[in-house]
């Protein structure tokens, strides 16, 4: 791969949302910005751009991850995934978010697409999660509306819904 | 309308939010997501890194030379095309909003630039010089006050900018006559509750018209829309100010964008295109807008018994650099209500306003109330502890009494209702105030650290637009004419097919309007929720609104959704008029019920609500004699009790007074002194419940934020008036792991001066929390002396006793860093040398030489025999940047001694610093000794100063170090750091 | 806050990797996981003229045991070594540190190796790579070395890391059966960077302790044993001995209370473990 000067703009493609796109970029282009201005998708939001406030976490190959840290160019070949992509059709929430409304986990809304997307990892890989193993993940992020009790409760009641979904579903 | 609310009703009942799904697929409208014009350009704006500096010159074009930048703006720019804010006192001072002449704070706008994108436009700040000559900071609001102070504003010739003295009742002779005369003294820190959304704004300017037309995520109060046309010398209807649709939290903080407002909009009429601003996060941190920190002497006159019968209030106000509309709102707000829970009715007051080089102050969740309770609550327990008497006692025995509302404060306040004793002792019961005891008995056998805390506070909601004139005395009132109430307004309207839209001018923040008003209207009107549309967007140009118009001061509740009740009721009236002619019943007999307008008497007797609402849109001529349309209904309402003040300075500042009462168990790790809380137990009286989930988000909110200013938070500034919180690294908000869950009661008395008997609830956990944390670890502590935020290291630092020695000597001292903070550096070294002290002199002289010594530089220029100028590159890891520096030799006694003062400066930030050189003669060749002291600011310091001291040193050791080279020798400095570190700092060719 | 430009090369091979990095000299930088970095790019404090991305590289992407070693490719993010499925038996002091290091979002991205090379002097990795006794493999464009991480670490920030060199790989030293670990951390608020951090071994060779967050970089030392009436004075000395600094966040004090009293229960507890 050849170096890629700093004045123009380059190619990068990865999965968005799980379709492919082709964008160019400036190399500093950050992907908080990419997905934003560029692509269109504001769900996504920034808070801090030093990696602290957690409102950009999106899931870059099915982890959660600052989209403020991370340069567009670093998802090259990456499958990134962003709020707008949380409910399975635009009239639906999906169980996250519905627990979200029903226990007023959220007032503002701003830090709100950043904990859903860091939640939605940890429920889908452990679906039994505790409060501890909740607050760890939410503990990367800082909401300034609720105090996060509320927040928790959602994030539980989403976990109880999620594992008789399962059960059903088995 | 006590049937409102009512079992069956939509009123207090914990629905959905309306706002909630768009928000949660990430299809909020904040303002960074609004569409633009295709034209649109990006502003970024280049800060002042000091915090007090004449400025020399600014040299623009080389920014202005970058491809893609449209315009570049300084302050006399600035000038040219607008006018000073106003300021909100009478005194000889301008405020601008961006820097002329001179910076008086670290982050004060110096320049701007508007380009093709954010990132270009910053790579235009890099471009523009500044020449900055550097004066003397003040940051403490006491040393501001000495008569040899630096003064910031030379215009007002002392940074006392405005002082007023009150007596209420007769407080001389209670404090005479006083058993006991016990006070306090609090120095208040700054804090913020820095929404995670920061300011925005999107401006555009019509040369055609005269006029600019702007969105912003800006709060409210609209009373500032007018400072905002003034200032850009416009009539109020050619400034036209748009709120999206979302906001990402305020707190009071974002009333503070307005001078970016005034800002974006020249900036737009500069570059003949609309200009965008989103601000980040390191602006926000450094210079958006901060809580004011105050210090604060409180004495009270009291009985044996614990009987408060006087206050003697002594409040110095600190409001930063400029005195920024509203302020001195802060200071002035709890004025009706200076006497807290308590029935006190002698007090005096002293208010004094001072300018320090920080950050103007303004709007901030709780204004003015944390500052007041931390002083009154902290007196309350030091009262009970000098009388040996349980706290809780004197709180009881200082209460209004529960059959004396409303009640009429000493200040002129009025209490609306409340019913404090028994909220007390219902928390106490139902918070297990008992088992706390126990616990704390138990904890203190053990030998740990456990304490207790009470606060008891009067949260005020609905502020009175006319409490801020209290500052002027009656005669200065007089001729400016009486101001006060505060209108609130809301309009309905019904469209052709008669469904219902509510617009209010709440500008909500996150705090879920738009479903509380649905509610309200809803069930006014009998419909689903869903068929009531609500808009909260507000447009100065479209919507109606006043200057009370806006998010702040708790005001929705109780006045917002008020004003909406009652225009639905008027509506209803109407709408119950016209379809009583065609149901052929009396009006009286007519209900609104499941979307359909009936005959209570005979439900199947009904007509669709829409059918009737729709017709005045298509049949006005069937609408009955002496009936108005039903199209638009708007309602202002202002409560007959804000009056304006007095001619004896008597305020009755807010229309409601809620009620908390918070009590608080905390242990204290004895080895990390960090504070634990236990238990937290938070009671609340906030009138009518409009929607309990709300009103339980509104208290855990705030209670979080409490929490935050109470252990961690705190804008901190160096001596040198540097800003040392520039990140959210260092300016600490609490993760779901620092926040505990409070216990959260709710007594309701309701107001009985609201429409709704609503009050005001989110802001009081700001005022009652971090003093109830701080009564705590005073009690825990067996200290009275207790100051936020109650940092472990802090409170390590008010146990410990003598340190423990080192077993031997040490060789270097640690260095010695001011403790509160500042910034300064120290250090020494030697090195021996072969040369000569005639050569190692010479050196010192030669700009050559200093050209190899100095680390980094790329050329050195002598002004003078004893200055010189150097273009330096410095960096330490990653972190590197180009800096300009200024060195002078002074104190010179050739060959022995010389001191090297210097200063830098680049777009990292600057540094200061002086050196001494001493010169010893050797059996070998020459001994060099130094010793320095250097500070470092602007935004290295804001958001690196963890990585910095080091940094500094390493760059220091190297001059010596590349100076002892030159002159043949090697640093006698332990294993070799120096050495080392000069691998990666090599100067490159 | 964004970043200046820079040129940007995302290279196939380690090969092409390190001639860039020694081409372009002081002014080029490796890009790991950018947790470090970006924030620095997006603050201008950075102003790299190259950055090289080195997490393409399937040859650094690994974790390796060989013997008494575990090796860490400088392309392994920190999520990968946590969730390592050996890591609690083999390097049972990581285990406990991981918890500490930022967010699970911010392990997601950052390397182990990036945390070595950033070098922050209050980071956990560079404290336990120390405290255990590990090794740096540094790779130049011409040359390769390996660096015990006690003479690795330097200052603030400063390594001893030659221009146009990058990490290959840490190694830490495996544990072995008999010897306990422990780890204690005291900082503001969770996730936040330490104001002190102790790590401690108990082995046959006795009691080491490492110490971040006090001096400009890891320091580790060895002390009696505990129950010796100088340990005291030992642990004393080593709070002295680290030139602690007042910062508005702790005293100087402060971090020399909180190096005697973690110390003390660090040592006390890997003591315990092995026993
Ligand atoms: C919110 C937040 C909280 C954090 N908290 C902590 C914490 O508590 N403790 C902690 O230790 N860390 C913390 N970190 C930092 C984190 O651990 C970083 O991931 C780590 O320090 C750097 O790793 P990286 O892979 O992201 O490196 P990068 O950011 O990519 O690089 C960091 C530096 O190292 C250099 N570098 C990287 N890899 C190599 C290599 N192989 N060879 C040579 N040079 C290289 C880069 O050039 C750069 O200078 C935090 C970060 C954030 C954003
Ligand atoms: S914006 Fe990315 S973490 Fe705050
Ligand atoms: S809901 Fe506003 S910041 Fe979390």
């Amino acid at each position: 791969m050849p170096r890629m000067n700093a004045t123009r703009r380059h190619p990068v493609n990865f999965t968005l949302n799980g379709r492919a796109v082709s964008v160019e970029v400036e190399n500093r282009m950050l992907l908080s910005d990419l997905l934003r201005h560029e692509i269109g998708l504001t769900g996504t939001h920034v808070g801090c751009e030093h990696g602290v406030c957690g409102a950009c976490t999106v899931q870059i190959d099915g982890r959660p991850a600052r989209a403020c840290l991370t340069l567009a160019q670093q998802v090259r070949g990456s499958d990134v995934r962003t709020v707008e992509a949380l409910s399975p059709n635009p009239a639906e929430l999906s169980p996250l978010q519905a627990a979200f409304r029903r226990h007023h986990g959220l007032q503002c809304g701003f830090c709100t697409p950043g904990i859903l997307m860091s939640l939605d990892t940890l429920l889908r890989e452990t679906p039994d999660a505790d409060r501890d193993e909740i607050r760890e993940h939410l503990s990367g992020h800082l909401c300034r509306c609720t105090g996060y009790a509320s927040i928790i409760e959602a994030a539980l009641a989403a976990a109880d819904e999620l594992r008789k979904e399962e059960k059903t579903n088995a | 309308m006590k049937s409102l609310g009512a079992a069956g009703g939509l009123i207090g009942r914990p629905v959905e939010r309306i706002e909630d799904a768009g928000l949660l697929t990430g299809r909020g409208r904040y303002i960074d997501d609004l569409p633009v014009r295709r034209d649109t350009a990006h502003l970024a704006i280049l800060r002042s890194p000091h915090a007090h500096a004449e400025v020399r010159a600014i040299s623009t074009a080389a920014a202005l030379a970058l491809p893609g930048v449209f315009a570049v703006l300084t302050g006399e720019d600035v000038a040219r095309l607008t006018r000073s804010m106003t300021v909100g006192v009478k005194a000889n001072v301008e405020c601008w909003p961006i820097a002329r002449d001179r910076v008086r704070y670290v982050g004060e706008p110096v320049a701007l630039v508007v380009a093709e994108n954010r990132y270009v436009a910053e790579d235009a700040l890099d471009l523009i010089e500044v020449e900055y000559e550097t004066l003397t900071a003040v940051v403490d609001p006491e040393k501001a006050l000495a008569a040899d102070a630096p003064v910031l504003h030379p215009s007002l010739g002392t940074n006392l900018i405005n002082e007023r003295s009150f007596g209420y009742g007769d407080p001389e002779a209670a404090f005479a006559t006083a058993a006991h005369r016990i006070s306090i003294r609090i120095a208040y820190p700054r804090n913020s509750c820095t929404p995670i959304e920061t300011y925005g704004v999107i401006a555009e300017y019509d040369p055609a018209e005269d006029a600019y037309d702007v969105t912003a995520n800006f709060q409210g109060p609209f009373s500032i829309h007018a400072v905002i046309a003034r200032a850009l010398n416009v009539p109020g209807n050619r400034m036209r100010l748009r709120t999206p649709p979302d906001s990402g939290g305020s707190f009071g903080i974002k009333q503070g964008v307005f001078p970016y407002v005034i800002l974006a909009a020249v900036a737009a009429r500069v570059a003949g295109r609309p200009v965008k601003w989103i601000e980040d996060r390191l602006e926000h941190l450094t210079a958006s807008v901060s809580a004011t920190n105050r210090v604060t002497t409180l004495e009270a006159a009291v009985t044996p018994e614990g009987q408060i019968t006087a206050l003697n209030w002594d409040q110095l106000e600190d409001c930063g650099a400029h005195l920024r509309a509203p302020e001195p709102a802060t200071l002035y707000r709890m004025h009706g209500n200076m006497t807290g829970a308590y029935a006190i009715r002698n007090v005096a007051i002293r208010n004094r306003v001072v300018l320090t080089n920080k950050t103007p102050t303004g709007l901030n969740r709780g204004f003015g109330g944390p500052q007041i309770y931390f002083a009154l609550e902290r007196l309350v327990h030091k009262i009970a502890d000098e009388l040996r008497l349980d706290p809780l006692d004197v709180i009881r025995r200082n209460l209004v009494p529960g059959d004396a509302f409303p009640y009429r404060t000493a200040t002129g306040g009025l209490l609306d209702s409340g019913d404090y004793q028994t909220a007390i002792d219902r928390a106490c019961a139902e918070g297990g105030l008992e088992t706390l005891r126990q616990r704390r008995a138990i904890a203190r056998a053990e030998g740990r650290l456990y304490g207790i805390g009470f606060a008891a506070v009067v949260e005020p909601s609905v502020s009175n637009m006319g409490y801020i004139t209290t500052v002027l005395s009656p005669d200065e009132r007089k001729k400016a004419g009486p101001k006060n109430g505060a209108q609130s307004v809301a309009t309905i309207a019904i469209d052709p097919l008669g469904s219902v839209t509510v617009k209010v001018a709440s500008v909500p923040q996150g705090q879920g309007h738009r479903t509380v008003l649905a509610q309200v209207v809803a069930e006014r009107l009998g419909l689903s929720m869903e068929a009531v549309r609500v808009n909260t967007e507000l447009d100065t140009s479209r919507d109606a609104w006043s200057i009370a118009s806006g998010n702040y001061a708790s005001r929705f509740a109780a006045a917002v959704a008020g004003a909406a009740s009652l225009a639905a009721g008027r509506i209803r009236e109407r709408l119950a008029a016209i379809a009583a002619t065609q149901l052929n019943i009396t009006s009286e007999n007519v209900d609104f019920r499941d979307g359909k307008v009936l005959d209570r008497n005979n439900p199947d007797n009904a007509l669709s609500f829409a059918r009737v609402a729709a017709s005045s849109h298509w049949a006005p001529g069937t609408l009955p004699d002496g009936t108005d349309q039903t199209i638009h209904e708007t309602v202002f309402w202002t409560p007959e009790q804000l009056e304006a003040p007095t001619a004896t300075d008597g305020i009755n500042s807010s229309l409601c007074h809620g009620f908390i009462f918070d009590i608080c168990g905390v242990e204290i790790d004895r080895t990390t002194g960090q504070v634990r809380i236990d238990h937290y137990v938070t009671m609340h009286d906030c009138g009518r419940i409009l929607h309990p989930g709300m009103v339980e988000g509104q208290v855990r909110g705030g209670f979080a934020q409490a929490v935050g200013a109470a252990l961690y938070e705190e804008y901190a500034y160096g001596g040198d008036g540097s800003f040392l919180t520039g990140t959210l690294a260092d300016y600490l908000i609490p993760t779901v792991m620092e926040t505990p869950e409070p216990l959260v009661l709710h007594h309701e008395t309701p107001s009985p001066f609201t429409p709704l008997g609503a009050k005001g609830v989110g802001e009081g956990n700001c005022m009652s929390t971090p003093v109830c944390i701080a009564n705590a670890v005073a009690d825990a502590l067996g200290i009275e002396d207790v100051q936020l935020p109650l940092s472990p290291s802090r409170i390590t630092g008010w146990r410990h006793g003598e340190e423990r020695p080192p077993s031997k000597p040490l060789d270097a001292k640690p260095a010695a860093t001011g403790a509160s903070g500042e910034r300064m550096l120290t250090g020494s070294g030697s090195a021996e040398v072969s040369a000569t002290r005639e050569a190692v002199w010479a050196m010192l002289l030669d700009p050559n030489t200093l050209k190899a010594i100095i680390p980094g530089a790329h050329e050195v220029r002598k002004v003078s025999d004893t200055h010189f100028r150097a273009e330096v590159t410095l960096g330490i890891g990653p972190v590197k940047g180009r800096y300009r520096a200024d060195i002078r030799l002074s104190d010179m006694v050739e060959p022995e001694a010389v001191t090297l003062a210097g200063g830098t400066e680049g777009a990292l930030g600057s540094g200061r610093g002086t050196g001494r050189v001493t010169l010893t003669e050797t059996t070998n060749g020459t001994r060099i000794d130094y010793r320095y002291e250097a500070a470092i600011g602007g935004k290295v310091a804001s958001v690196g100063g963890r990585l910095l001291d080091g940094a500094a040193r390493v760059v220091i050791g190297q001059f010596f170090q590349a100076l002892a080279r030159h002159a043949g020798g090697a640093p006698s400095l332990a294993n070799g750091l120096i050495q080392r570190l000069m691998a990666p700092f090599r100067r490159r060719g | 806050m964004k970043p200046a430009s820079f040129d940007f090369l995302c290279p196939d091979t380690l090969e092409e990797a390190l001639a860039a990095l020694s081409q372009g000299g002081p002014e080029a930088r490796v890009i790991a996981g950018g947790q470090s970095l970006v924030p620095m790019l997006n603050m201008r404090l950075a102003r790299p003229a190259l950055l090289v991305d080195i997490m393409r590289l399937e040859a650094l992407r690994r974790i390796e045991t060989s013997g008494d070693e575990i090796s860490v490719g400088a392309g392994v993010r920190q999520a990968e070594l946590e969730t390592w499925t050996s890591l609690g038996r083999d390097l049972p002091l990581l285990a406990a540190v991981f918890p500490w290091i930022g967010h699970v979002q911010t392990r997601s991205r950052g390397t182990v190796c990036g945390s070595i090379a950033h070098a922050d002097p209050s980071a956990e990795l560079p404290l336990s790579l120390v405290t255990l006794g590990g090794w740096v493999s540094l790779r130049g464009h011409k040359q390769k070395r390996r660096v015990k991480a006690d003479d690795f670490f330097i200052g603030m920030m400063a390594t001893d890391l030659a221009e146009g060199e990058m990490i290959e790989a840490v190694h830490f030293p495996r544990a072995r059966p008999g010897s306990g670990y422990a780890f204690r951390e005291v900082g503001r608020r969770h996730g936040d960077f330490a104001i002190v951090a102790c790590a401690a071994v108990a082995d046959e060779r006795g009691l080491r302790l490492g110490i971040a967050g006090v001096d400009d970089r890891p320091r580790v030392f060895s002390l009696p044993p505990l129950d010796d009436s100088q340990f005291d004075d030992a642990i004393n000395d080593i709070a002295w001995s680290l030139n602690a600094r007042d910062d508005f966040h702790a005293s100087a004090r402060y971090r020399r209370d909180l190096v005697r009293s973690l110390g003390r229960e660090t040592l006390k507890e890997a003591s315990r473990c092995r026993a």
